[in-house]
């Protein structure tokens, strides 16, 4: 079917992750909006997290569309 | 504690919606036909229907409410994947699907048509069509109320605005953007709830320490108002899934016994949902040959076999949190009617020198709820010192009521963990799977329409164009039932009780049938639409003759006379299944012997195991064959279940 699922998989996670990460490092020490998560900068690793994910998922699709 | 989403919560929602519909739009272009838009022209990649297959099913109500169970009866909660799904997932992948498949049947009511007749299709069809949307409709209202309740979010903005980007995808793309959509929720809801989990377990302290909690809650379960007074579970209640259930009905916070739990849940009521709900076997079907269509519910496994991890583990943590009073945690109670707040107040006061019991007696009868004695006697005590603002009044009322709303769990951890950001993530993920379940109901219905009702008895032989056309009103006309569901279930919550009872009447038997139907040449089409018909009269004779302890007589049965009492109605629920599963195997058994067979040996090739030519899986890498990975996820379930004994 024309369209290959892990291009926007990819994009989107690539896209969210960046935000967070983004985020987490730019608002990194704020002590205060950190005391939910129990001090961890959740936004910064989990943004790097799905960063990594999406990417993966781009990987996998330009390599699929090569073999086609 | 209200949560205000920033920009950042908001960029991640619109971002995620600008993505599904998007893909909806992408494929468009390649939606010619009716079988295109209902049935994805059998073209899709294993991977991609399997985890179709699981999204579909993890729906809103799957997420919220096995949290809740996870609170309310522990790890056990996991019976409902490891006994309730992994086996009948195996089963239809290994047996079921050649005949569904190999048929080029485009839908489950439709097999039936070429194995008995007109009649059992109809009578599944419309049982089916009607199911799904009520299905829909109950779910939505459920999780438009969570975010009402929760996020302060406009309930009709919530509900419309869902339906409208699910009919916008589903819309364009049809099936197959049904199935990709699923693909991208499926890992929005797991990447958006895996970091709660993981914040919620550090906040524990970890699975060693949260093991430890959970043993001092199940000794007393009633210091948390988790159970009646009096209440006492052996200290792995909560913490085992097989302990408490050996020990009987009594010794387990389901109250159920083995043998429900092994043949109810585990055979009778698993099966006849995977192995014959068109609304996942519709995934399996749209793979795009035979070993991509019995591998899907195989990949599906996987993912199904961890999610208690998920969506039990969170309602675990949270009775943990309870049990250390300086994590001030508690799980939501009910929300109270505005016109309890003035009621219980005048209680106070006019208690304000009596002795505690009668204060809590009267404040009990002015919420209408069981409420904590010492909050209440604190609350007693501070109101006769000096006029106290009535938010706080408010706050310190609700907070003193000692009931709760264990669907609330999921969305309070989210709240207490989650930083802007991740705030985002989570909800998406919470939406994700709330339009993954409607999409999932709404492509299942208008095939089961269009195709077995419509074009079997309406209108025939008809241009393609037309049966597209009326697929895609069925489409918005299915999302506006749904729609309509909702707000009657919000109005009439008993009403909604009662047709769940109904759908679960008319699901408990149907496993007979198939199984029958597939396994046994014999059986005949007035067998097994008797069978199923006498079936679904017996699960309603059973509850009308039983009833669930502490329970009066009617909705919860026993309105025709009690026979037996069953300890929860958990216990009740797989009995009634059982009971239904062996009249209509019996009767479908008997009802063929005594009539004709109507198909002859020809006619039933490929739609019965005997006449069907053996598939040689040959040609696929060893690994690759449905029986080996099969057998190869049954032990890994079997594992599993010795680790948490």
């Amino acid at each position: 079917m024309g369209l290959d699922i892990r291009w926007p998989i990819g994009l989107l996670f690539s896209f969210v992750g960046l935000l967070l990460t983004v985020y987490g490092f730019a608002t990194r020490g704020d002590a205060e909006l950190y005391r939910r998560s129990l001090g961890v900068n959740i936004d910064l690793w989990w943004g790097l997290l799905l960063l990594a994910f999406g990417t993966v998922m781009l990987a996998y699709a330009k390599r699929g569309a090569k073999k086609d | 504690m209200q949560v205000t989403l920033t920009w950042l919560d908001y960029l991640i929602l619109l971002t995620y919606t600008g993505f599904v519909i998007g893909i909806g739009f992408a494929l468009r272009r390649y939606v010619k036909s009716s079988s295109d838009f209902l049935t994805s022209g059998r073209s899709i990649p294993t991977w991609v229907t399997g985890l179709a297959f699981i999204s579909a099913n993890l729906g809103a109500l799957e997420l919220v409410g096995m949290a809740a169970s996870g609170a309310k009866y522990g790890i056990s909660t996991a019976h409902f994947y490891w006994v309730g799904a992994i086996p009948a997932m195996v089963f239809l992948a290994v047996f079921m699907m050649p005949f569904y498949y190999g048929s080029r049947a485009r839908s489950v009511p439709e097999y039936l048509k070429m194995r008995f007749d007109e009649r059992v299709r109809a009578l599944n069809s419309i049982s089916f069509a009607v199911m799904t949307v009520f299905a829909s409709g109950i779910s939505m209202n459920a999780l438009a109320k969570l975010l009402h309740l929760l996020l302060g979010w406009n309930y009709h903005a919530s509900l419309w605005i869902c339906s409208a980007v699910v009919l916008l995808y589903v819309l364009k793309g049809g099936l197959t953007s049904a199935i990709y959509t699923e693909v991208l929720q499926f890992f929005m809801i797991v990447l958006g709830f895996a970091p709660v989990v993981y914040l919620g377990l550090r906040d524990v302290g970890g699975y060693g320490a949260l093991t430890r909690l959970l043993r001092g809650v199940a000794i007393d379960p009633a210091a948390l108002h988790l159970r009646e007074p009096g209440t006492a579970y052996s200290a792995n209640a909560w913490t085992s899934v097989w302990q408490p259930l050996l020990a009987g009905p009594a010794s387990n916070p389901m109250g159920v016994d083995l043998f429900a739990m092994i043949f109810g849940l585990g055979f009778v009521l698993s099966f006849g949902y995977w192995c014959t709900n068109f609304l996942v076997v519709q995934r399996a079907m749209a793979a795009r040959n035979m070993t991509a269509a019995r591998n899907t519910p195989l990949v599906a496994a996987v993912p199904k076999m961890l999610f208690p991890a998920l969506v039990i583990l969170p309602g675990m943590i949270a009775v943990a949190l309870m049990a250390v009073p300086s994590k001030g945690y508690r799980i939501p109670a009910p929300i109270l009617d505005n016109a309890v707040y003035p009621r219980a107040m005048a209680a106070i006061a006019a208690d304000a020198s009596a002795p505690p019991e009668r204060a809590l007696r009267d404040v009990s009868a002015a919420v209408g709820k069981k409420m904590d004695a010492d909050r209440v006697a604190a609350l007693v005590r501070d109101c006769a010192a000096g006029p106290m603002p009535s938010e706080v009044f408010r706050d310190r009322l609700w907070g003193a009521v000692a009931e709760y709303d264990y669907d609330g769990v999921i969305l309070s951890l989210v709240k207490r963990y989650c930083p802007p950001g991740l705030l985002g993530l989570a909800l998406t993920g919470l939406l994700a799977s709330f339009m993954s379940g409607m999409a999932g109901n709404v492509t299942a219905f208008n095939t089961v329409w269009t195709y077995d009702l419509y074009q079997a008895y309406m209108a025939p032989n008809r241009s393609d164009e037309h049966y597209m056309r009326v697929a895609q009103v069925m489409t918005f006309v299915g999302i506006l039932i749904s729609i309509a569901c909702a707000y009657f279930a919000a109005l009439y919550n008993n009403a909604m009780d009662i047709i769940q009872l109904v759908f679960a009447f008319v699901n408990a038997p149907l496993f007979a049938t198939f199984v029958l139907g597939m396994f046994w040449k014999r059986t005949t089409g007035t067998g097994a639409f008797l069978g199923l018909l006498l079936g679904t009269a017996t699960s309603g004779l059973v509850h009308a003759l039983t009833i669930t302890q502490g329970n009066l007589p009617g909705m919860k049965g026993g309105y025709m006379g009690i026979v037996h009492t069953f300890p929860s109605e958990m216990a009740q629920n797989f009995w009634l299944a059982s009971c239904a599963f062996v009249v209509c195997f019996a009767l479908t058994v008997a009802i063929s012997l005594a009539t004709r067979r109507t198909k002859s040996d020809e006619e039933l090739a490929g739609l019965v195991y005997s006449l069907t030519p053996r598939i040689r899986d040959a040609s696929a890498a060893w690994y690759q064959r449905p029986g080996v990975i099969g057998v190869a996820l049954l032990s890994a379930c079997v594992v599993l279940n010795i680790i948490f004994w």
